[in-house]
């Protein structure tokens, strides 16, 4: 494999794995807060439990989010330096705002509200809490800024063959990224929804102690999944119809619609090679005018097809790449315009089927708990358990769909946007030897499945211990002299 | 001054930042299998970090990101070249991060072993790396005129920039042991100041043997003064470790890096990645700038987000202030 591959392949990983713990800490740290304060308002001391129970769960994840994440920032420069470069002038700034802004906050105030139960009054360790928990959605903020970017770039000028931004404002409310962020942060509290709602609902089934605690858990979990889903079906319609505009690649390569048309039908489901050199082999269950209706909004309106689509951008960008050495075996070559469509076509429907079954089970357990029932069914713990996994699925089908659905380029063009702000993903990468690239794939991924490995463990472990006996938090000491008591939380 | 020239400035004090405060818990990490006698002493030195290392760390975050979203050029050069350091340095802070989370969560002797063992090597390899990158990037590469990396994987390690990272390395685990004078009471104290009595005097010699070769290859006048303030405030820390003022000590300790930092970052202005291969090459602050309009941008926020980092993060080692001992340590807890 080339330097391009691999590093594609590196990106992908990492990218996906770290996805998997941001979303759990994102929602849950919410959640977590907002447990706290109801333990502040009532004293009553089931929140308090549920504060301390999830928190644990909550803290054990997010070690592994941070530590991915420093990986995330860093390989722009290690793999993708001729991207950097190029693109540093108005990318770097939200990634540089998010640390500056976002991350600092999030990291210190985790670590007051860990150490601080008695240490700091009750209202200002509360609000570490929330300082902590907003802080990571303004850390999502600024990162989905970013990548919208590359979806779809705005606010720049093209200067000495360099994109240059002319407008903060323009990038951090870019209309791809207005919709991306309340679509991504659905998604994180359909993750944690699900999460409450299996590790609670295994807990009420086998009928331990604290029932008031997991049925608490789980009722909290249920809705806000139903509403998380809510969130996803309107922003991903909003997103879709952007895409339509700013990528009728991508949302033409998930639909697999090969050739332009009027009205254009919504496919739910294929049979066959999407991929095939002939798409008329390709069954799909159709909906009829759907499609129209999901881009435009009415029943009539032409979609344009892949076939139609790679003639306008072979127009528009070149039918082969340059000439330079740099591009390795692809110097010269013809460019194709069209993504991986099987992934693209079966990422985009997992993506919507995941969530919606997650969304599901939430509903399922809310009526199966309906005024203080217990679930007794054998299938029940088996189906929040398993349901913990789908918006997870969900997510990384979403960000798979989202960043391969965008290839070739690394950064799309704008269609309305300045001309020469597009760079293809072959260009974008560093000078390097295959052998550093394959070794930091093969020892980040050996890392990466070591440590999944022993966070599933201790979640399963801690998961099982369920709640301990807790008692209020003395009176804060706030004086310099070392006290006798023991330290209320200790690693 | 120019913008350009001050976000030279801010990036050198993120670093700076980066290597004075996670510079100490480098150190409490190194030290870990050295001064705590047992379990409950290794507490006591991974709880006395334990609020603060997460936001620390942050610190290289910022700073990658600043260099970056400021010298596009200076970031992509120096983290492709240094390619393999960087992925050891992120390989060992991932495992650090995670062990400091995770070695008190299951009850057994031999768990505990193996996060201890995670976490003394994953303190030692981030100083030893981020010192080697830092000594690259101010005695340079061999670079291209496109600011690529000419020559092997290996071409960023040198004599020179090693030593480099002996001497933040040797500079943290002083630091650390300091700290841990600072923040422990009773035995663990005691120890800890008389090992940072022992190691501060050795660890000066990679130290200024770095910043002499720095000097001589590139130095002025006042890098030649920050060094001095340096090497007086290496005594200074060392007089006052004897004296059993911790707190002071800790903080001349601040001043040798602030020095450090200055004589680096200064001998290196206004380059920001020097080609040995060809002076042409050499990227300057100049030419690996962004737009005046994103540096403005980039000013902007970190004239209102610099100053509230510091004023919060000052409040956390404010409200964990105490010291702690073995006696402060709670019974082992885990399901």
């Amino acid at each position: 494999m080339e330097v391009l591959e691999l590093a594609r392949w590196q990106f992908g990983i990492t990218t996906v794995y770290h996805f998997l713990m941001v979303p759990l800490t994102i929602g849950l740290s919410i959640l977590v807060a907002a447990m706290q304060t109801r333990w502040v308002r009532t004293g009553e001391l089931r929140h308090l439990k549920m504060t301390k129970f999830w928190g644990k769960l909550l803290l054990v994840n997010f070690a592994m989010g941070v530590v991915t994440g420093i990986v995330q920032e860093f390989q722009f420069g290690m793999n993708w330096s001729a991207y950097s470069r190029f693109v540093g002038d108005v990318f770097g700034a939200p990634l540089a705002m998010e640390g500056l802004v976002a991350f600092f906050v999030e990291s210190t105030f985790l670590g007051l509200w860990i150490f601080g139960w008695d240490r700091l009054p009750k209202k200002v360790h509360l609000a570490c809490a929330w300082a902590f928990s907003l802080a990571t959605m303004a850390s999502a903020y600024f990162i989905l800024a970013a990548n919208s970017w590359m979806q779809h770039p705005v606010g720049v000028t093209f200067e000495n063959g360099k994109p240059t931004m002319n407008s903060i404002w323009a990038v951090l409310t870019n209309n791809t990224a207005l919709a991306a962020i309340p679509h991504t942060l659905a998604g994180a509290f359909s993750v944690a929804a699900a999460f409450l709602v299996g590790v609670a609902g295994w807990h009420l089934w086998r009928r331990g102690d604290h029932a008031d605690v997991w049925r608490s858990s789980l009722r909290l979990g249920g809705w806000v999944g139903v509403a998380a889903f809510a969130v996803l079906a309107i922003t991903g319609d909003t997103q879709g119809k952007l895409m339509f505009e700013q990528q009728p690649m991508k949302m033409a390569s998930a639909e697999a619609l090969c050739h332009t048309e009027q009205p254009a039908s919504f496919s739910i489901i294929a049979i066959g090679d999407v991929a095939g050199s002939n798409c008329e082999d390709v069954k799909t269950f159709n909906v009829p005018a759907l499609l129209s209706f999901l881009a435009h909004n009415d029943f009539k309106t032409e979609v344009k097809g892949v076939e139609d689509l790679i003639t306008e951008y072979q127009a528009k960008y070149g039918t082969n790449y340059p000439d330079d050495p740099a591009l390795g075996s692809l110097a010269g070559k013809p460019i194709d315009y069209v993504p991986n469509l099987p992934v693209t076509y079966w990422g985009f429907r997992m993506m919507i089927g995941f969530g919606a079954v997650s969304a599901g089970i939430g509903v399922l357990a809310l009526w199966l708990t309906r005024r203080g029932r217990v679930p007794g069914s054998r299938w029940f713990p088996w189906l929040v358990l398993g349901g913990v996994a789908t918006p997870f699925l969900g997510n990384s089908a979403g960000w798979i769909f989202t960043e391969m659905g965008r290839q070739p380029f690394v950064v799309v063009p704008n269609p309305t946007g300045v001309d020469g702000v597009w760079m293809f993903t072959a260009q974008a990468v560093s000078r390097l030897t295959t052998g550093e690239v394959w070794t930091s794939l093969i020892a980040l991924t050996t890392v990466y499945a070591a440590l999944g490995v022993v966070e599933l463990y201790l979640m399963r472990k801690y998961v099982r211990g369920g709640v301990d006996a807790v008692m209020p938090p003395k009176k804060p000491d706030d004086s310099d002299k070392p006290g006798e008591d023991t330290l209320a939380f200790a690693y | 001054m120019s913008l350009e020239i001050a976000w030279f400035v801010v990036i050198a004090f993120f670093w700076l930042g980066y290597l004075f405060l996670e510079g100490f818990d480098f150190g409490v990490g190194m030290l870990l299998p050295v001064l705590g006698r047992d379990n409950t002493e290794r507490r006591v030195m991974v709880n006395t970090i334990g609020p603060v290392w997460d936001g620390n760390e942050v610190w290289l975050i910022v700073a990658g990101g600043a260099m970056f979203a400021a010298f596009p050029a200076w970031y992509a050069g120096l983290f492709s070249a240094a390619y393999l350091p960087l992925l050891l340095v992120l390989l060992a802070l991932i495992g650090r991060g995670v062990a400091f989370e995770y070695r008190g969560k299951v009850d057994s002797d031999r768990w505990r072993r193996t996060w201890d063992r995670v976490i003394m090597i994953g303190s030692w390899i981030p100083p030893l790396g981020v010192g080697l990158i830092l000594a690259t990037t101010v005695l340079g590469l061999p670079l291209d005129a496109e600011g690529n990396r000419v020559g092997s994987a290996f071409a960023a390690i040198r004599w020179d920039t090693l030593l480099g990272a002996v001497a933040i390395a040797a500079f943290s685990i002083t630091h650390g042991a300091a700290f841990l004078a600072l923040k422990t009471s009773g035995d663990l104290r005691e120890r800890a100041r008389t090992l940072a009595l022992r190691l501060l005097p050795i660890a000066m010699v990679p130290v200024v043997a770095f910043l002499s070769v720095v000097q001589w290859r590139a130095g002025t006048l006042w890098t030649l003064l920050a060094f001095g303030i340096s090497a007086v405030a290496a005594v200074v820390a060392w007089l006052r470790l004897r004296a059993d003022r911790d707190g002071q000590a800790f903080a001349a300790l601040g001043v040798v890096i602030a020095g450090a930092a200055v004589v680096m970052f200064g001998s290196l202005f206004p380059n920001v990645l020097p080609s040995t291969l060809d002076t042409a090459n050499t990227l300057t602050i100049e030419g690996a700038a962004s737009s005046p309009y994103t540096l403005t941008v980039m000013t902007w926020v970190a004239v209102f987000g610099a100053p509230a980092v510091l004023i919060y993060q000052g409040w956390t080692y404010w409200v964990f202030r105490k010291r702690i001992g073995t006696q402060h340590i709670p019974a082992v807890h885990a399901p």
